[in-house]
């Protein structure tokens, strides 16, 4: 059971997957490609639910989606596997692998032995590929990690059946299918206007509106909940925003690659043009998450520092949308 | 790119990040992670630390059981815990209470120190 892999790290472990089991076939898409045709640039705030002491903020869709929507609209068939035993799962990987099929799996981070102990926390939409079998071990492809590495048959087990909110259920996916030509300008195209679509959503918890009321709620929070949670709350903004997995500025990087890449693949100089627009908005996600690991760095407090966040945070809502605005009409 | 010695350098380990060349062409760069980054981690970590030390002391008090210390140390709530160990939450939280905890059978204590990946003795030894 060897199958030959070439393992290529990524910014982020959805992307990274599906670009390396996809280039595994032959199919050479890109990272950013992966992420731009998946609609995978987000912001969506949850007030409601409660992620680790403090409300729930994220940069990216749903986990899987961005994969859905790019096999979708590329028209590859992938078939997803879920098991209620482990004892099946197992079994069933272990044929995968016997085919010689590198085999995608969603796991739970917390028990992953080879991550840093800072970012074992419980969470279970992280992705890996297996693609093979040595003594017993299993053979990780791991795409935020620089080099491969190696997980026992318990190990496995544990991390596909870890607990919590999503559970993996032992989720497994491999490619099916493959089209044997697609439309890579229309499967952008929709992908860019989906995106648009979203962060111009009319809904107050997706997009630029969720922006607003993020900032809104800055203001609020000192009085409210105290000092200490605000910062404990924005600390969590900072961590989805720049934490392993975004490639940094909250995946405004990656997408700008993502708009330069369309840019001269279509022969589009709009794009490219939108591309450096991106990154100065990167830039600035950036600079926001300085200022607020400055609060910690000089423990500096008073409202006027959180005043000055919330009027940041606005007018980067502001600009993005002006910004997907302007894209919009670019397709 | 910033360049931090944080904790991934502990493990070395990059992380990927996608940053403007001199010709304005994006490219991956490998991290070892931002300053930034590592304040909003380690505060994120010193509430956890804190969380732990109140529980210990709560153990040690007698108002909590042990279940609720080795809880805090895998960073579980009680939902979490309830999902990994398969009892439902309302009877978890009920063996946070020291005389529940103290009735509990050998194959519950057994439940909960296999999720802790420690031994029953450890678990019903008082503390750590």
């Amino acid at each position: 059971m060897d199958i030959h892999f070439e393992h290529r790290q990524s910014a982020h472990c959805e992307n990274g997957v599906i670009s390396n089991l996809l280039n595994h076939r032959g199919v050479h898409i890109s990272e950013p490609m992966a992420f731009g045709i998946g609609s995978g640039l987000f912001f969506v705030y949850l007030p409601f639910i409660k992620v680790n002491f403090a409300p729930g903020f994220s940069y990216r869709p749903m986990p899987g989606n961005i994969f859905k929507k790019l096999a979708k609209r590329l028209g590859i068939g992938v078939k997803h596997q879920r098991f209620s035993s482990p004892e099946k799962a197992k079994a069933v990987l272990d044929e995968k692998l016997a085919q010689g099929i590198p085999v995608g799996l969603q796991v739970g981070v917390y028990h992953l032995t080879y991550f840093p102990d800072e970012y074992r926390f419980h969470f279970n939409a992280h992705n890996l590929v297996v693609y093979g079998k040595e003594a017993g071990e299993y053979l990780i492809s791991d795409p935020v990690m620089d080099y491969t590495t190696r997980l026992t048959e318990d190990e496995l087990q544990r991390v596909r059946f870890a607990k919590g909110a999503l559970p993996p259920k032992g989720h497994l996916y491999y490619l099916e299918r493959l089209p044997t030509s697609f439309d890579l300008e229309k499967a952008i195209k929709k992908g860019i206007r989906q995106t648009c679509n979203d962060m111009l959503a009319p809904v107050p918890i997706i997009g630029v509106q969720a922006m607003k009321w993020v900032a809104k709620n800055i203001r609020k929070w000192p009085a409210s909940i105290g000092i200490k949670k605000t910062n404990h709350y924005l600390g969590q903004l900072v961590r989805m925003q720049e934490e392993i997995g975004t490639g940094g500025g909250g995946f405004r990087f990656i997408y700008a690659a993502f708009l330069q890449e369309a840019g001269t693949l279509l022969n589009n100089p709009a794009l490219i043009q939108r591309s450096e627009e991106m990154t100065s908005i990167g830039d600035a996600w950036r600079d926001f998450a300085l200022d607020i690991s400055r609060i910690y760095k000089n423990r500096k407090s008073g409202s006027d520092v959180y005043e000055k966040l919330s009027d940041q945070l606005l007018s980067l809502a502001e600009r993005e949308k002006q910004f997907f605005t302007r894209l919009k009409k670019d397709v | 790119m910033p360049q931090d010695e944080g904790s991934l350098a502990k493990k070395n380990v990059h992380e990927l990040c996608y940053a403007v060349d001199e010709n304005g062409r994006y490219t991956t760069v490998p991290s070892r992670g931002w300053e930034v980054k590592t304040l909003a981690l380690n505060e994120s970590l010193e509430l956890i630390e804190e969380r732990i030390a109140a529980t210990k002391t709560a153990v040690i008090a007698g108002q909590l059981s042990p279940i609720a210390y080795f809880m805090e140390l895998n960073r579980m709530d009680i939902p979490l815990l309830a999902s990994y160990v398969g009892i439902h939450r309302w009877f978890v939280k009920r063996h946070l209470h020291p005389t529940r905890f103290r009735k509990l059978k050998e194959k519950t204590l057994r439940k909960y120190a296999d999720v802790f990946g420690i031994t029953v003795e450890q678990l019903t030894s008082g503390l750590c």
